[in-house]
């Protein structure tokens, strides 16, 4: 891996980027990757829209890996850093639910927001973007976690707020009432019954370097991938 | 004793360097003077009130005067549990072990709104109270407590601990577990049947286990 510095792939003459001012709503110059994205993927490429200065482009979302890795790749994009993935459902329950991914480019200074609609009505299956950027893992299996939406080709999808025996559903949906499904009473008795100590992988417990040095007990039941304490 | 009968019966008079090396009080009075004043906090910070907490333990408010100066993060070694903070589900069976893992005589102090009763937070995440988890001693109230408040409570806490009776008596360390053969056993279900709702939330229940 070799350093990106902010810019590097910017004509020298361009200046120092200052604060922005006088920034309009709607409307403005949108950012340039909008037009090699219609160039290269035609179609598949929907609408988009700039606010505030961010551009926001619409994409076919069965495309949506080739995209990604087409941004990354590509000489004149450079897309190296995925900000965010995250999903949104709109207070209307007829419109579909919306993914959005934020990718900057470090080279270029350029910030891009995807967005794809998922049809709430069939499976919420979105392809997963791991291979392309490792930062998808967690927020991939956050956007799991919360909404419910399962990402075909991730690693380790399992929930990473809620915990993995949670029975109650996907909390940042709109059909999820802000209290939980289950009686207080019912909620803390399921908690209670939680081993704190078996939510994590042998990774997560970075333990893994000191694995030899574990009583033998532990390392059998690591090794096994046991998991104390909960079915 | 030091003590000699007066002259006149109603009154007598005392003689300071005869006493010396001499102390008589009840044993109760001088063990519960020690822990008291010597009383070693185990904090349990997860939120804003955890900052507030770090403040009364610096320097301008300082816990030292009440022999707390020493933060006892094993809880093995520590007296008394302040839980500065909202706890969340994921959080509830952690607090719960810390609880048991500290030896006896223990005592709670809730700090804060959402560790006394969820606060704000009356969602699907937070645990509505602690007092749902383990017993509570203390509760102080505040978003978050100032360090006065807190002191305040250490303070309570400071008394509920010089007026425990009967050190002798080991029972009173007994940790009850619920014992469904009981013949005062109620089923939670049963407790929610008969119960209002309580607190924030319509959905608190007395039945918490």
């Amino acid at each position: 891996m070799s350093v990106v510095l902010p810019g590097a792939a910017l004509p020298q003459s361009t200046p120092d980027p200052v604060t922005p001012r006088h920034v309009p709503h709607h409307g403005g110059e949108a950012n340039p990757s909008v037009d090699g994205l219609r160039v290269q993927f035609g179609p598949a490429i929907g609408r988009h829209d700039v606010m505030w200065g961010e551009t926001t482009v619409w994409v076919d979302v069965t495309r949506i890996r080739e995209v990604m890795l087409w941004l990354r790749d590509d000489p004149e994009q450079q897309y190296d850093y995925l900000v965010d993935v995250t999903a949104v459902e709109h207070r209307d329950l007829d419109l579909p639910l919306e993914m959005v991914w934020h990718v900057r480019s470090l080279p270029y200074r350029r910030f891009l927001r995807l967005k794809a609609t998922l049809d709430k009505n069939a499976a919420l299956e979105v392809a997963s973007i791991e291979p392309v950027y490792k930062a998808a893992n967690w927020l991939e299996r956050e956007v799991f976690d919360m909404f419910g939406v399962h990402f075909t080709g991730h690693s380790d999808l399992r929930r990473i707020l809620m915990w993995e025996t949670y029975a109650e559903g996907h909390p940042l949906r709109k059909d999820f009432p802000l209290r939980g499904r289950f009686s207080r009473s019912e909620q803390l008795s399921q908690a209670l019954a939680a081993n704190p100590e078996a939510r994590y992988s042998m990774e997560e417990l970075s333990v893994a370097d000191a694995f030899h040095e574990l009583p033998a007990d532990m390392r059998a039941r690591l090794a096994a991938s046991v998991r104390t304490g909960e079915t | 004793m030091g003590l000699t009968p007066a002259t006149s019966p109603s009154s007598v008079t005392y003689d300071p360097p005869s006493q010396d090396g001499w102390v008589t009080t009840r044993l109760e009075f001088l063990v519960n003077w020690a822990r008291a004043n010597s009383l070693w906090p185990m904090p349990f910070g997860t939120a804003c009130c955890a900052i507030e907490f770090m403040a009364t333990a610096a320097s301008r408010f300082d816990l030292a005067r009440f022999g707390m100066e020493r933060m006892s993060f094993s809880p093995r070694q520590a007296d008394v549990l302040i839980c500065a903070g909202r706890v969340p589900f994921k959080l509830a069976p952690v607090i719960r072990r810390i609880y048991q893992q500290m030896p006896q005589p223990k005592w709670v102090i809730s700090m804060g709104a959402c560790a006394s009763t969820g606060g704000m937070f009356d969602n699907y995440a937070v645990v509505q109270g602690i007092d749902t988890i383990i017993p509570v001693d203390v509760y102080v109230p505040g978003c978050p407590p100032r360090p006065e408040a807190l002191i305040y409570g250490i303070m309570m806490l400071q008394e509920k601990v010089k007026q425990q009776r009967s050190i002798a008596n080991q029972q009173q360390y007994d940790e009850m577990t619920i014992d469904p053969t009981s013949k005062l056993y109620i089923p939670p279900s049963r407790i929610d049947e008969l119960s209002e709702p309580f607190g924030n939330s319509v959905h608190q229940t007395r039945s918490a286990p």
